[in-house]
This record gives structure tokens, sequence and C-alpha cells, in this order.
């Protein structure tokens, strides 16, 4: 289990506890977290659970594969050196902590 | 009290709806009734991660069941509509419950089509596949060594025939035309395809005439061909597609035609009664087109909570589809209805490639197999209706994201 967090532009927070293997599109859409949907599933189709990563944090999410690398030209708000698709990263005790940025289009 | 807003399905364009009102913080009360005993959950899995049994169920709901409480939404999930009254602007249940609305949806969906009794379509070993129920009940035949016969080379049948060869079963796949994928796609999307299935050792026949399906001590034996050739199996999956689900609101007087028309609001012909995802059709670039598809649920839902909220908007989405089979990813951009002409791209590795729809020099969709870069900036240059010549897309050294941008 990890306790994640999502920060809204408006300064707006929310934590949840997220069980290890769920990956942090699914606990989002749980969490009603705003801007995340999650169109697809997660099988890597719609860039619509895109967040920034917070610096400390980036290297801890894993690496980034090519699909997710060229779906991340397809997101509502452009792309950062930070930013990932929620699907792909998988909760872990290692991600105790995390805090991910929503970016609103 | 606000003015109840009523939600007939309970399925994804239902689901997203009822997030986007929500999210905007509209006062009026609403109450969601599916025919399904459960909340609104993903379909695209059912036919992969879920029948392979890799995906737990409740990983499927597209939110939690306490969250509708939370929100204060009525649900009815495991309740059947009777009639809707439209001059008294209420719905009556089966169970003779009335609810009053003043605005309703119509998410009421498609439903597989089934084979006739006549044919043996409904002798026992025999599934379609569309709802969770209909999975739960398949799936424990779903065996190793087993033969499983599907009828119908659409994206339903092939999904299905990926994941039972990698549960270890036997599988023929009959389609009656010509080739797989015949009414969605292009020959050489058919033709990789085909080849994907082939190597995978599913057997493959086209322009494949059934006569019957056969039994043996009350169950599904195989299927009787019209040349007298009889193929056996323990399982049949009809996948011979789906017909929208119009028949409530049919018996209301509104009009439909494979579907309920709605303009670019998603309004049907009754101005407070409005249709969203596979029951609906709408008019794109000049056809009048019915999808199923996730996105089309999701954005027209979406839609719908919008405008309710007073937003002026039009429905104007670029259709986009994906399908999984074995460890290969389809992604489709755009509408090929109309197309005249194909081109392919191949892709930077052996297993992949891509095909792009022209409609005389407009392009309008593209296919894409292990492609991702030829989906997503195929999408883009979609969306921005950008028309790069063919022989620019056909050339691998084009660089598709400088022709997006």
């Amino acid at each position: 289990m990890a306790n994640i967090t999502w920060k809204m532009e408006d300064g707006s927070e929310i934590s949840a506890d997220v069980n290890d293997g769920l990956n942090l599109m699914e606990a989002a859409t749980a969490n009603n977290v705003p801007h995340i949907e999650g169109e697809c599933g997660g099988c890597l189709s719609c860039a619509t659970c895109h967040v920034f990563v917070d610096p400390d944090w980036f290297t801890k999410t894993g690496e980034i594969d090519d699909i997710e690398d060229t779906m991340l030209e397809m997101t509502d708000v452009e792309r950062r050196d930070n930013s990932r698709l929620s699907c792909q990263i998988t909760a872990s005790p290692e991600l105790e902590g995390l805090v991910l940025h929503v970016p609103e289009p | 009290m606000a003015r109840p807003i009523v939600v007939l399905g309970a399925g994804q364009a239902a689901a997203s709806f009822v997030s986007r009102h929500i999210r905007l913080g509209s006062e009026a009360n609403l109450h969601l009734i599916g025919e399904e005993p459960v909340p609104p959950y993903q379909r695209p899995p059912l036919s992969k991660n879920y029948l392979l049994g890799v995906l737990e169920r409740d990983r499927l709901f597209i939110r939690p069941p306490q969250w509708y409480v939370e929100h204060g939404i009525t649900t009815d999930f495991g309740s059947r509509v009777e009639s809707i009254d439209r001059d008294t602007k209420q719905i009556r249940t089966q169970n003779g419950d009335i609810i009053a609305y003043h605005k309703l949806l119509l998410c009421t969906g498609s439903s597989a089509r089934k084979l006739p009794a006549s044919l043996g379509g409904d002798l026992p070993g025999v599934y379609t596949l569309r709802n969770l129920a209909d999975v739960d009940t398949m799936a424990p035949g779903f065996q190793a060594g087993r033969k499983l016969l599907i009828l119908g080379g659409g994206y339903i049948g092939l999904e299905a025939a990926a994941s039972a060869r990698k549960l270890g079963l036997n599988v023929t796949l009959l389609e009656m035309a010509e080739r797989i994928l015949q009414r969605v796609a292009a020959p050489e999307t058919s033709d990789f395809i085909r080849n994907l299935h082939q190597s995978n050792g599913v057997e493959i026949r086209e322009s494949a005439g059934m006569k019957q399906l056969c039994q043996s001590g009350g169950r599904v034996s195989g299927a009787e061909m019209e040349d007298g050739e009889e193929i056996s199996a323990d399982l049949v999956l009809v996948g011979i597609g789906a017909s929208a689900n119009t028949k409530i609101a049919e018996q209301a007087g509104l009009d439909c035609d494979n579907g309920i028309p709605v303009n670019n609001i998603c309004q049907t012909s009754d101005p407070d009664i409005y249709a969203a995802g596979d029951c609906s059709s709408f008019i794109r670039d000049g056809h009048r087109v019915r999808l199923e598809s996730v996105q089309n649920a999701v954005d027209q839902g979406d839609l719908v909570a919008q405008v309710l909220s007073g937003a002026d908007l039009q429905y104007d989405a670029l259709p986009w589809f994906w399908s999984d089979q074995y460890d290969c990813k389809l992604q489709i951009a755009g509408l090929n209805t109309g197309y005249t002409n194909t081109v392919v791209r191949p892709g930077a590795t052996h297993n992949s490639q891509s095909i792009w729809y022209y409609a005389d020099d407009r392009l309008i969709a593209v296919d894409a197999m292990n492609d991702t870069r030829a989906y997503a900036f195929g999408r883009k240059i979609i969306a921005a209706d950008k028309h790069p010549l063919p022989e620019e897309i056909a050339d691998p050294n084009t660089d598709l994201k400088a022709l997006a941008n």
C-alpha cells in the first residue's frame, strides 16, 4: 500500500491509500480526482490520465516505454519533462508519499 | 426540489454523464437505472483480461459502488423499465414504480445478435459476449484442450479467439463474408489480422457457409456446413454483431432507425429526451452513423452533462477505437466510412504497419498495428483536418510528428 496525493491547480488535494498492484489512473478515478479520465482503461490509447510527477519522485515511478512516450504527445495539456500517463504507474510501497500534479485543460 | 434527471441504462455513456454531472456541481437530482445488477463497468476487458482471469472483477467498475451513494445518486441496478410516458414525463419500472423526469437520458446500449434458435442458437454451450454475466457464464468452460468454434470474424470474435488460444483452447473461426473484418476495415488490415491469428494457431475459414449448429446429448456439439462437412466443437461463441436497444424509445413514439437519431447535442426527436452511446445515431461528415465504442459513449455522455448545465457545445469528437489481440495492439483513429483508397505505411518493425484511408484526397482514418506513432500522429493529423499526400504517408522516412504539428 502507498499513500498517494493528487494536487490540483487551485491548490486543493486528494489523498488516498492505494493497494499494491493497482495503477494510479484506476486509483484516481476511484477517488474522484478531476481530469483523470482513463477512457481506454489503461491500454495506452487515450492519454486521458496525464499527470506531472513531483520532480523528487520522477525516477521512482519507473521507465517510460516507447508507446507511453508517443501517447504523451496526445495529452490535452502539453507534456513536460516530468509527464507520465498514470495508468502506467503501479502502486507499491516504494511510492509511499508520492505527489502527482493534475494538469487542467 | 431540483428537477430530476433520469438516466436509463448504466453502461459507459451513463457513467461518463454522471461523472461530469457531479464534477460540474449540477443541482439536479440524478436517478440511474440499469438492467444489469451491477454499477457501470468497462466492457473492453471482458473479451480480454477478464476472460483470461487476470483482471479481477472489482477493477472493471468505473467507479466503486459506494461512489454513487457518496454523491447522492439514486441507483436502481438490476431494474427494468417498462415504459416512458412523454406526456406526463414519467417512466414506469417493471416493479410498477413511477419516476418523474425533467430530462431523460437514454443510454440503453446495444445487444449481441443471437443465432436463431432454429439454427441451434439456444443450445447449451452457445454463448454471446457482451455483458459481465455472459463472461461469468462462459469462462469456466474455457479450458485448455477444448474446441471453441467462433461464428463471426469481427472484433469480439477475434479478441475472444486470441484469449481462447492463450488459455490453450483449439479455435476455429468461421466468417460468412469473403474476409474477416470486412464490414469495418480494408483488405490490408484483414490480411494482417488473419496472419496474426493463423500464426497463433487459429483456423480461420472465410466465405464459410454454415447450415446449422448440431447437438449431442442436449448440448452443442459443432456445426454442419452447407457442403455437408461437420466441424466439432465443445463451445460456440456467436459474434455476429450487435443491434441498438431502441425498443423502449420506439414504444414511447420516438423516431428510431438503426438507433435513436440525435442532433448535434445528442437530443432526440423529443427535446426533453437525450440519447448517448451505442443506442444513438448521429450525423458525421454527412453520413448518419451509429458507433459501438467506448470513445463515443464517453464523449456523448460527457457532452450531454455539459449541455444540460447550459454549455453551448456541439458533438464533433473524432472517433477512435482499439483492440488488443495476442501481442498486437490495433489502434484506429477516424472513421473509414466512404473511403475510396488506402495507403500502407510500413512500421518500424516487421510486425508493425499502418493503413491510411482516403476519401479521394481527404485523409479520413488510420488503422495502426503495433504502431502507436501512426495512431497518435494520425489522430492529430485527422483532427486538424490536414490531408497529406498519400505518397508522403507511404514513405517511411516522412516524419509523422512534423505532419501533425
